[in-house]
């Protein structure tokens, strides 16, 4: 074990596992949760690792209640996370949306399984991408990056904190049933400090402190609780004092800020994994689990000589837009194979604006889409 | 900053956002006599408001948070509990109160209540309870005495209402009173108490809801209300909490129903923390 | 009141004479602080305020003992007792 209280070296770990010792790797010292397949394993290794290197772990009546002890936490000063699925999802909506208003990082993992309802708990799915941007009541933008793999939930959850530190926001990780529970080989490094990032903190005297002044780049810096600078915050829309402002012009002034310090730094935001993009004239637009299959059927269409190429999200919320429409300039379709009734294809077809055509290919969970019918449809895209 | 406050300072309006007064709760309302407890009972208590943070959920009540110079949050409907559960654990060395209204508390967060006690999270709650729901115009609420009427019920109420000290006690709760606004005195005094006692400190404050619950129940004024808490309360400090229900014309029983030691979550945590790293060495 | 012999907690249990301020602009007239002053010091008056209530003024300051009953009652955080120098009781 480092110094920093991560395991380093080279593992065979299962992704549920790899997320929580992602989370350690990134600094994270609490995590409130509740027992739900197939999020499990995340508390459990939590659990057992937490009371070993100082942190704390609760596990809450619900995820209502787990929701609200990670943005506690978080302004006590913690890195804190939570881990669910989708019931447990649904619940923490209400909450995930205080933590936009109150600007609170904390990082969020939705290990989703097959719904509506109850569903399927222990099979795959991706039904929950659109429930991660619009959840939440009201207008707001959020980060949401979706791993391949175990490495990579490791690597995107260390990402995760980065990104929620420095903008001030619950950053959701969206894994899936198949990445949680397949072991593969995770390589744990000792992350540097200097790669950990930190919320910005406020420099202005007590008594002058504004919580919600936000200058320059529009991520206000942020006082935790007992320091002496005696803040207030709310849900309700407020000022810059963090006092309630019940006027349209106030909540014009939050909303659109909150939107466009995500927005306007997209740049630094968005990931994606392009192969064979380069001469494409179809391209599957994929995430997730699903992308595994895709880059198999990109090989395999490659073979037979369609110039196909993927497009894997890592980062879905916010939605790489502008790449989509770049692309559309020059493929002739976009495959969406996604394990769903179609969600992330609509932002696809919505970016790509009649350009190029969409091909929603949907699978309704429980297993992953067979190779051949991503294949075929990629076959009549180009015909 | 303790160290500094003088005689002078440690008045009412030294921790009032004086900025935002007037305040938005009705003449006669028990709301603000209540967070003036509060601020004496720190004070008396000897607290470094510095290291006070104050939680609220929503309602009248819960606007109390707004209105404190304190590190406050206002969170959202039911959730101060769980919320506080993770500052307080985020930092212990916060002193960690959770001000907020019967309907926020016991109904819609009446699961976290029970949990919190359960566990024995080292905090203080201040519940004030006016048997309804007042910002959204005068529901019934879980507390509502039998009979009394509300506006969703006007026929008088049918369902039997939570024994509130009776519940939090059961559930493990540490220091557990009851207070009327009137009781300003016994009230401050127990504040103190509940803010310097470890584990889930718990206290009942009784207040009227002139313009809505007493309205409708012929206490059209705050006076009326505090006037029925002088004919009708009954100080039995160490009182069984089994009989501290209130109905609508019974006595109200006050004051300090339970004041026991039983070791805090962080105890336990600790505790466990210990026998991990010494079981892995 | 004349004492056969001063107690040794006179100076710090002895009442004081306080001087009652009102907040005309916060009083919502709830009558507490005139209800229950024990000495009576404070009335409801015929003046309205600007929020359209009636005021609670001060009715006899010299009666006060700075009990702050009031202060607390006051659900406007509008009453402030300070020291007098009023020892005419």
């Amino acid at each position: 074990m480092s110094e920093n209280g991560s395991l380093c070296g080279t593992f065979f770990m299962n992704g549920d596992e790899a997320c929580a010792e992602g989370a350690i790797s990134a600094g994270c010292r609490f995590f409130a949760g509740y027992p739900i397949t197939p999020a499990t394993e995340v508390a459990e290794t939590m659990a057992e690792r937490l009371p070993h290197i100082g942190g704390v772990y609760i596990q809450m009546e619900d995820e209502i209640a787990s929701m609200n002890a990670v943005l506690g936490a978080s302004w006590a000063g913690m890195k804190a996370m939570t881990a669910t699925s989708g019931p447990g999802f649904s619940l923490m909506m209400e909450n995930l949306g205080l933590g936009v208003m109150l600007e609170t990082p904390c990082v969020l993992v939705n290990v989703q399984r097959a719904g509506p309802s109850t569903g399927l708990p222990t099979l795959v799915a991706q039904g929950d991408m659109m429930q991660a941007r619009w959840g939440s009541h009201g207008s707001y933008e959020l980060i949401a990056l979706v791993p391949s793999s175990p490495q990579e939930i490791f690597d995107l959850t260390i990402r995760a904190f980065n990104l929620s530190e420095r903008y001030r926001v619950p950053v959701l990780i969206m894994s899936d049933e198949a990445i949680g529970h397949m072991s593969e080989k995770v390589v744990i490094p000792n992350v540097p400090p200097e790669q950990l990032v930190s919320r910005p903190r406020p420099k202005a005297q007590q008594g002058q402190y504004q919580p919600y002044r936000a200058d320059g780049d529009l991520v206000p810096p942020m006082a935790l609780a007992g320091e002496g600078y005696r803040f207030h915050v709310t849900g309700l829309t407020h000022d810059e004092r963090g006092y309630p402002d019940m006027t349209a012009e106030a909540h014009d002034k939050l909303i659109r800020r909150l939107a466009d310090k995500i927005r306007l730094n997209r740049k630094d935001i968005e990931e994606c994994e392009e192969v064979g993009i380069e001469d494409a004239e179809v391209v599957i637009c994929a995430y997730g689990i699903t992308a595994r299959i895709a880059r198999l059927v990109t090989q395999q269409a490659r073979d037979q000589g369609i110039r196909a190429g993927m497009l894997r999200l890592i980062t879905v919320w916010p939605f790489p837009e502008d790449r989509i429409r770049e692309l559309a300039q020059q493929v002739k379709a976009f495959v969406v194979p996604e394990i769903n009734n179609g969600q992330i294809a609509l932002e696809v077809e919505r970016c790509a604006a009649g350009k190029a055509r969409t091909i929603l290919l949907p699978h309704m969970g429980g297993s992953v889409h067979p190779p051949e019918t991503i294949l075929q449809s990629i076959k009549e895209a180009v015909q | 900053m303790s160290d500094t406050t003088t005689v002078a300072e440690s008045n009412t309006e030294s921790l009032i956002r004086m900025d935002r007064m007037p305040h938005i709760w009705c003449s006669g309302c028990g709301i603000g006599p209540t967070v003036t407890c509060f601020i004496r009972g720190i004070y008396r208590a000897g607290l470094d408001p510095d290291k006070v943070s104050l939680v609220s959920g929503i309602g009248c009540t819960g606007r109390v948070a707004g209105y404190v110079k304190l590190d406050s949050f206002h969170t959202t409907h039911g959730r101060a509990l769980p919320f506080a559960t993770g500052l307080k654990l985020g930092n212990p060395e916060l002193n960690v109160v959770v001000f907020s209204g019967d309907g926020d508390l016991v109904a819609i967060g009446g699961n976290h209540l029970i949990h919190s006690a359960r566990r024995n999270i080292d905090m203080t709650i201040i519940c004030v309870n006016n048997f309804n729901y007042g910002m959204t115009g005068g529901q019934t609420g879980p507390t509502t005495p039998l009979g009394a009427r509300t506006a969703t019920t006007r026929y008088g109420s049918f369902e039997h209402p939570f024994n509130v000290p009776d519940l939090v006690a059961a559930c493990g709760a540490t220091y557990v009173a009851r207070w009327t606004v009137l009781h300003a005195r016994q009230l401050e005094n127990s504040i103190a108490e509940a803010l310097t006692k470890p584990g889930f400190s718990f206290i009942e404050v009784i207040s009227p809801c002139p313009t809505l619950y007493g309205r409708m129940n012929k206490e059209s004024k705050g006076l009326d209300t505090l006037h029925t808490y002088q004919e009708r309360s009954v100080i039995r400090n160490g009182a069984d909490t089994k009989d501290v229900s209130i109905t609508a014309d019974s006595s109200i029983v006050v004051g300090k129903f339970v004041d026991i030691e039983r070791p805090t979550f962080s105890d336990c945590y600790s505790q466990m923390a210990e026998r991990a790293q010494g079981a892995k060495k | 009141m004349k004492l056969w012999r001063i107690p040794f907690d006179q100076e710090e249990k002895a009442t004081k004479p306080g001087r009652i301020l009102i907040d005309k602009d916060r009083c919502k007239g709830c009558d507490f602080c005139v209800e229950f002053c024990p000495k009576g010091a404070l009335v409801m008056s015929k003046e309205i305020g600007p929020k359209g209530y009636y005021l609670a003024e001060v009715a006899d300051d010299t009666v006060c003992l700075s009990c702050g009953l009031c202060e607390i009652l006051c659900p406007e955080f509008g009453i402030q007792i300070t020291p007098s120098d009023n020892n005419d009781r």
